[in-house]
């Protein structure tokens, strides 16, 4: 029996199971319901081909071990969270990184997903290209799905060369002024008085960049600054101690957000999604992904 | 457009009048064969009274009189679908999106744009041009194709390769359901809140709902574009250099290969300085800042040249890259000259596989006595080999639908899938069991019920059902029992 099919014994066809990553997230849309029977996908690095700009892993396989196993070929993924958490764990919590503007959503990191649907069968989600219209686009719907719909045992992600260099500078200016000046800086920060942007790329063009920025009144830190905790949505106004990311209007704060309002339109087709892929409610009970703020 | 006489006797013309006028529907025999094709070889469908909504309301009107009469209804923008995706199966409510083709707002500071389904993307493009941002993916149908078909088919073109397809830039879209209920799915900014339905719903080819207002994500232009065209005495060669240069770690905003036949079609027209004498020709496009361009421009131009490439043409200017790809842009129309119909097929392979696919492509075509002509996105292994023949010539359209299952089949062994851009429609329904197990396609349907659940959104599109479509030809055979 390979990994995949020991995940699928261990899910099994009835009785109500949570998946288990790194727990670096675990309360991100409530907890699995008392008495849910604790699951773990594979685990393991399986194939990295960096021609195809694609690596194959175990849903369990640490960020850490993927970062490791990416870097003999100077590629890297758009997964981002510290190196305990699990490539499952991040793809299921759905956040895309800080770095969104220069390396893409989280969403669109995935090509193709091997599941155990809620009937305990193995099913694959996707396709192993890089670009692949061929039927419904059911990665995009397991991203952010908090292992509601069907749980990841085996992923293959999306893969690009790592930039050659990487700068964050902070400095007392409006972001507005950033982005008039840099092109597509990967990250830029506002905390209301400070922006913080991350610039990457090709060392002579993030020279070039950063020397305009110190014009405007940014210096050189060592990295992305600290940031609160929680996770809220930009409303139009920045809330004490917060930061805001620019361009994608996610809030870093100091205290829990609100939890967003839902369409109840929306939500019924939601759970019409739910009910159809897990008519029975066996696959991560208590969890929501809409009791959590992106 | 179309004027009535007299009062219709047909109840659901009569409710469909009453939502668009009546200058705004019509069941006319012209228009029913019309909209009755897409931009594929395929015949035999049947349409039903055709619409032309202008507002989400009046979709809504149109999807809620189709279901007061029992019958489906199906989404369709400029028709340039090569998939059959559109068209119809036993006369279902057309909803034709084309004069929905307003660009309703822009919004610069957040780089987003809601436009209506009917935009045609190259008017969205004309629109943006000089504002120093752009909406990425750029089939290469833009000059007809809408920004609706983009997302229903989740669509490419030759800029996906590094800014990624359709649904990487599309935000959110504002849908009406099959039951006449209008939600918007996604977010103007950042992840989706819960369920990302948005994803789910873009490349759905038109059975989740009908999409009535797409919020479209914008690009920063790039301050530096580099074009370079390639070209090799060996087919072998050119397709090798491509995983060559992915490998060295470039991701280029464009990366295509034409081929012999496609050069000696485009050059006498487009004077693009394609070499005639050329096996293939590769055209790169690096785009970003100057020092990252330069030193990719060299990159490739080495990798190129160990490659086997016979010479590298960096393009002088703005006239001299447009001119390279006009050549590019307009590969299917000079076809004509040397037959009159062509049969375009869309698969994917792991691009470290094209030499190889490539030499299979070529033998198919001969063992069936076919011309064919290849002109793709090699940077993401997106094969579209142009079976080239005369509809005319008796038993042809066999030896077709023979080389292009061949070649399917090819794709498929070869660890690659059935589409990248073009979509599943009625074309390959019947190859979507070689690609998926049953347990795969029940994962799928188990979206599409949840969508549609009553079947009434273009049914008998994307999943084998066993069930054909009306009067379609030979195309659309589904063995019993393959999968239900």
């Amino acid at each position: 029996m390979n990994a995949l099919d020991i995940f699928r014994d261990a899910v099994g066809e009835s009785g109500a199971v949570c998946i288990r990553g790194g727990g670096t997230r675990w309360t991100v849309g409530g907890l699995p319901r008392s008495g849910t029977r604790e699951v773990v996908a594979p685990s393991g690095v399986k194939r990295h081909d960096p021609a195809e700009m694609t690596v194959s892993v175990g849903a369990a396989t640490p960020l850490g071990d993927l970062r490791e196993a990416l870097r003999p070929t100077g590629q890297e993924t758009t997964l981002e969270g510290p190196d305990g958490c699990t490539v499952g764990g991040v793809l299921a919590v759905g956040h895309s990184g800080l770095r969104r503007a220069r390396v893409g959503a989280l969403t669109d990191a995935l090509l193709e997903a091997r599941c155990i649907g809620a009937n305990g069968r193995a099913f694959t989600a996707g396709g192993p290209t890089v670009k692949n219209v061929t039927g419904y686009d059911l990665c995009r719907l397991l991203v952010g799905s908090l292992g509601t719909l069907a749980l990841m045992g085996e992923v293959l992600l999306r893969t690009r060369p790592a930039p050659e260099h990487a700068m964050w500078l902070e400095g007392e200016v409006e972001p507005d002024e950033v982005v008039a000046v840099c092109y597509r800086p990967s990250c830029v920060l506002w905390d209301g008085t400070t922006s913080n942007v991350c610039i990457e790329g090709y060392q002579v063009d993030v020279v070039e960049e950063a020397s305009i920025l110190k014009r405007l009144g940014f210096r050189e830190v060592g990295g992305s600054p600290v940031l609160p905790p929680f996770r809220g949505r930009w409303a139009g106004n920045l809330p004490d101690g917060a930061v805001l990311e620019i361009g994608t209007g996610v809030l870093h704060q100091p205290l829990p957000a609100d939890l967003p309002r839902v369409d109840p339109a929306v939500a019924r087709v939601a759970g019409r999604v739910k009910v159809s892929f897990d008519p029975t409610g066996r696959l991560n009970p208590g969890r929501d992904p809409y009791r959590e703020v992106a | 457009m179309w004027k009535r006489r007299r009062k219709p006797s047909d109840p659901l013309l009569r409710d469909l009048i009453e939502v668009l006028g009546p200058d705004r529907v019509t069941d006319g025999s012209a228009a029913r064969r019309l909209y009755s094709r897409d931009g594929s070889v395929i015949e035999g469908g049947r349409a039903g009274p055709v619409c032309f909504p202008e507002t989400t309301s009046e979709v809504v009107g149109c999807v809620q009189a189709a279901r007061v009469h029992g019958r489906a209804f199906v989404p369709r923008g400029a028709g340039t679908g090569l998939t059959g995706g559109s068209v119809p199966c036993d006369d279902p409510v057309m909803i034709v999106t084309t004069r929905m083709n307003q660009i309703l707002e822009i919004d610069r500071g957040r780089r987003v744009a809601w436009v209506q389904p009917g935009v045609v993307n190259l008017d969205l493009a004309h629109h943006l041009a000089g504002s120093g941002l752009h909406f990425a993916p750029d089939p290469s149908s833009q000059q007809a194709c809408t920004i609706g078909g983009n997302v229903a088919n989740n669509s490419g073109g030759p800029h996906c390769l590094a800014y990624g397809v359709t649904s990487a830039h599309v935000a959110a879209v504002e849908v009406v359901l099959s039951d006449g209920t209008v939600v918007v799915l996604g977010e103007e900014q950042g992840d989706s809140v819960g369920l990302d339905l948005r994803g789910a719903f873009i490349g759905g080819e038109g059975t989740l709902g009908v999409a009535t207002k797409i919020a479209v994500r914008l690009t920063q232009d790039p301050p530096k574009v580099a074009t370079l065209l390639l070209d090799f005495v060996e087919v072998a060669d050119a397709a090798t250099t491509v995983s060559a240069i992915i490998a060295a770690g470039v991701l280029p905003a464009a990366l295509e290969l034409m081929d012999r036949r496609v050069v000696e079609a485009v050059e006498p027209f487009v004077h693009a300085g394609y070499p005639l004498d050329a096996a293939a020709v590769l055209i790169v496009e690096l785009d970003g800042l100057p020092g990252g361009v330069a030193h990719e421009v060299g990159l490739v131009t080495r990798i190129g040249l160990q490659g086997g490439a016979r010479t590298v043409r960096l393009a002088a200017d703005d006239a001299e890259r447009d001119r390279i790809w006009k050549g590019r842009k307009s590969a299917f129309g000079a076809i004509a000259n040397i037959r009159p119909d062509y049969y375009l097929h869309d698969t994917v392979i792991p691009r470290t596989k094209l030499a190889g696919i490539l030499e299979e492509v070529y033998a198919i075509a001969e063992r069936h006595d076919l011309l064919v002509m290849n002109v793709f996105h090699a940077g993401d292994g997106n094969l579209h080999p142009l079976l080239l023949f005369d509809s005319r010539e008796p038993g042809v359209m066999e030896k077709v639908l023979a080389a292009g299952e061949e070649i399917v089949r090819a794709s498929l062994a070869a660890g690659g899938v059935l589409s990248g851009e073009h979509g599943i429609g009625l074309e390959k329904r019947r190859f979507m069991s070689l690609q998926f197990s049953p347990e795969d396609l029940a994962a799928q349907d188990a979206l599409r019920r949840a969508f549609d659940p009553d079947g009434i959104a273009n049914p008998l599109k994307v999943l084998p059902t066993g069930a054909s479509c009306g009067d379609v030809n030979a195309l659309d055979i589904v063995p019993d029992g393959v999968w239900i």
